[in-house]
């Protein structure tokens, strides 16, 4: 199946005697959005940890595009194509949002190494006009010139989203990209989501909002105290009486 | 955007102005002489590089002196085997301070935070111990490396007939003490101010910030900050040892006491005072370090009684006393609850106080509040 883009294989990840992912295997069909819904403390966040380098699995490979992730470091990760939103949104925070958008692109370019000190940044006109026009995709671009840590949280998501999207990653993991944000926002990020889709990228989100993951995902992978209990199409694992009752049951009202 | 491009050639102009004419506008402070000149000039280069490394990366180096020590050494080295001419001695300095810190950046910044600096200070401890013992040979141990009449001076000899005495340093015939050997440390200075200023407004100066500001992110947008920090910790080692370098061009002798923990910390100190990060600061910080240390430290309780001899007798006295704590062998008093201020109510050190100040004189001038505001912030 050459359709499938990143293999997690049997991953198991341990916290000192407690057990946060048991045996997680999980197939991600590129260009596809994959949802990943569970209650809190299942092992979501740890999985995507495991995914980017930044937790090490106690056993288990990731698997992504025919090279393997396990035991690279993260920015060998990012590298490779892959990029990440994270719960809190990590920015930098004295920084303008142009400079935040503009510095994944500058990694991206010079991320190996090049030695620079002699251009200016005003010359570095390509990556300011992509910075810009990534920033008026994300509807940051009247604030540009602020710094980061004045916005707002979900204006703070949208940010990092922009500079996760500058990378033109081939996989995106989204970890509650729209907690926090008012439902306004939601459905704005939703779009957003759904624009980029058309560019084949593909896609993880961890999400509570079901609202948010019937509208985006096309497949939901269901994860409860490390294990992955079902998979299948979003209508498909609604109706699974398992998932009702070791999730949706309690969390839909 | 055109704008800041002004900006930085104004800046930049103004700065080597200020530097060049320090002999006229420093001497009703009675900082005007050149010994005391030269140690602004020196340490202003000093704290301009230690700032590429702390202003930049947020990384606390407490082990700059190792660098400045090297660059005094290799400097009188190459006074005694090649020639008394600074370029040289200079170009030595840098290069073995910058090789010493190749090494101790890529064993230090393996941590980073508290270890790091805690790391950077056992190295240039340790940088210290073997100059003062081990290395004699080479350091001459607790005497200092100094000139000899017996010092080989390979180039010098085929060129220049061995006159009476110990030879000076020069450049090219030009003796390296008083005003000429200001100006050769004042155009140095300027040029480590322009290179300073080019990396601040690089994309490489941008990575730095970045990695200050949250070096997570930093490694998820795929930079591998590893050699970058690298590149900044050489770079700021290398203005180390430029300023050691000319510390034994303006006086040609090298001590083991010039890598101590204390010199170190003096270059911290300076950064902070001047303002961390930004251009300007650590040169304020420098010069007003070495203000205190040299002016205020020779101030005796004869001026302070000229100085107040307008009140009455006792209470001149009571005045003269109080204010003597804080003169003379006290400036190290004065300098303390300076810091102490500084830190406390103005973070960004010095410039941040100009700035401050700037901002209430141009709202005082025009009351128009919101175009003064834009103004500051695109001048900073
Ligand atoms: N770095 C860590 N050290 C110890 N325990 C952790 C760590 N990260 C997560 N855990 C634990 O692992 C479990 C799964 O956490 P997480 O993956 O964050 O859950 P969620 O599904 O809510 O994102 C939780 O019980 C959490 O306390
Ligand atoms: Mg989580």
């Amino acid at each position: 199946m050459e359709n499938l883009v990143l293999h997690l294989d049997n991953i198991q990840k341990n916290f000192a005697g407690l057990r946060a992912l048991a045996d997680v295997n999980l197939h991600i069909e590129k260009g596809k959005t994959h949802a990943i819904i569970g209650p809190n403390g299942a092992g979501k966040s740890t999985l995507l940890n495991v995914c980017v380098g930044r937790l090490a699995p106690d056993s288990g490979k990731v698997i992504f595009d025919g090279d393997e992730l396990t035991g690279l470091k993260p920015h060998e990760i990012t590298q490779k194509g892959v990029a990440r939103v994270f719960q809190t949104p990590e920015i930098f925070q004295e920084l303008t949002l142009l400079e935040n958008t503009m510095l994944p692109a500058l990694s991206k370019r010079d991320g190996a190494f090049s030695f620079n000190p002699f251009r200016t940044m005003r010359s570095q006109t390509d990556i300011n006009d992509e910075a810009q026009d990534i920033l008026e995709d994300v509807g940051l671009a009247e604030q540009m010139k602020q710094i980061a840590g004045s916005l707002s949280r979900g204006d703070k998501r949208r940010l990092e989203l922009a500079m996760c999207l500058i990378l033109r990653p081939r996989l995106l993991l989204l970890d509650e990209p729209t907690a926090g944000m008012s439902r306004h926002d939601t459905n704005q990020t939703i779009e957003l989501l759904n624009k980029i889709k058309k560019g084949g990228m593909t896609k993880i989100i961890i999400e509570h909002d079901m609202h948010v993951v019937f509208s985006l995902a096309d497949k939901v992978s269901v994860l409860a105290r490390g294990k992955i209990i079902a998979s299948g199409l979003p209508e498909d694992v609604r109706g699974d009486p398992v998932v009702k009752e070791a999730y949706l049951g309690g969390a839909q009202e | 955007m055109k704008q800041k491009l002004f900006n930085d050639t104004t800046l930049f102009l103004t700065f080597a102005a200020a530097i060049l004419l320090m002999p006229i506008w420093l001497a009703p402070l009675g900082a005007s002489y050149p010994d005391l000149l030269q140690k602004f000039a020196i340490y202003g280069i000093f704290a301009i590089g230690y700032n590429i490394l702390f202003g930049l990366t947020g990384y606390l180096s407490f082990g700059h002196a190792a660098f400045l020590g090297v660059g005094s050494y290799a400097a009188v080295w190459s006074f005694k085997l090649f020639t008394m001419n600074a370029i040289p001695a200079v170009l030595f300095g840098v290069f073995f301070a910058g090789v010493l810190a190749l090494i101790i950046g890529y064993l230090s910044l393996r941590r980073s935070g508290i270890y790091f600096s805690i790391l950077t200070l056992a190295f240039a401890q340790m940088s210290y111990n073997l100059a003062y013992s081990v290395l004699t040979p080479i350091t001459n141990g607790e005497t200092g490396l100094q000139l000899t009449l017996q010092d080989p001076r390979m180039i010098d000899a085929m060129f220049i007939e061995v006159g009476e005495g110990l030879p000076i340093t020069n450049l090219f015939g030009i003796k390296m003490s008083g005003y000429s050997g200001f100006y050769f440390c004042a155009v140095l200075l300027i040029i480590c101010f322009y290179i300073s200023l080019r990396i601040f407004r690089s994309p490489f100066g941008l990575m730095l910030r970045g990695i200050k500001s949250n070096q997570n992110r930093m490694n998820y947008t795929g930079l591998n900050t590893r050699p970058y920090m690298l590149a900044a910790f050489v770079i700021s080692g290398m203005f180390a040892g430029l300023a050691g370098s000319l510390l034994a061009v303006t006086d040609p002798l090298a001590g083991a006491e010039r890598m101590q923990w204390t010199a170190s910390g003096e270059v911290v100190l300076m950064t902070i005072l001047g303002g961390v990060g930004t251009l300007i600061g650590p040169i304020l910080g420098a010069g007003l370090i070495k203000y205190f240390e040299n002016i205020f430290s020779s101030f005796n309780n004869n001026i302070l009684h000229d100085f107040f001899s307008f009140l009455p007798d006792t209470l001149e006295n009571i005045v003269v006393q109080v204010t003597g704590l804080f003169v003379g062998g006290g400036w190290h008093l004065t300098l303390g609850l300076l810091f102490v201020i500084v830190v406390v109510y103005l973070p960004g050190g010095i410039v941040e106080g100009f700035q401050r100040l700037a901002r209430l004189l141009s709202r005082k001038k025009q009351p128009d509040k919101t175009s003064s505001s834009l103004k500051n912030q695109s001048a900073e």
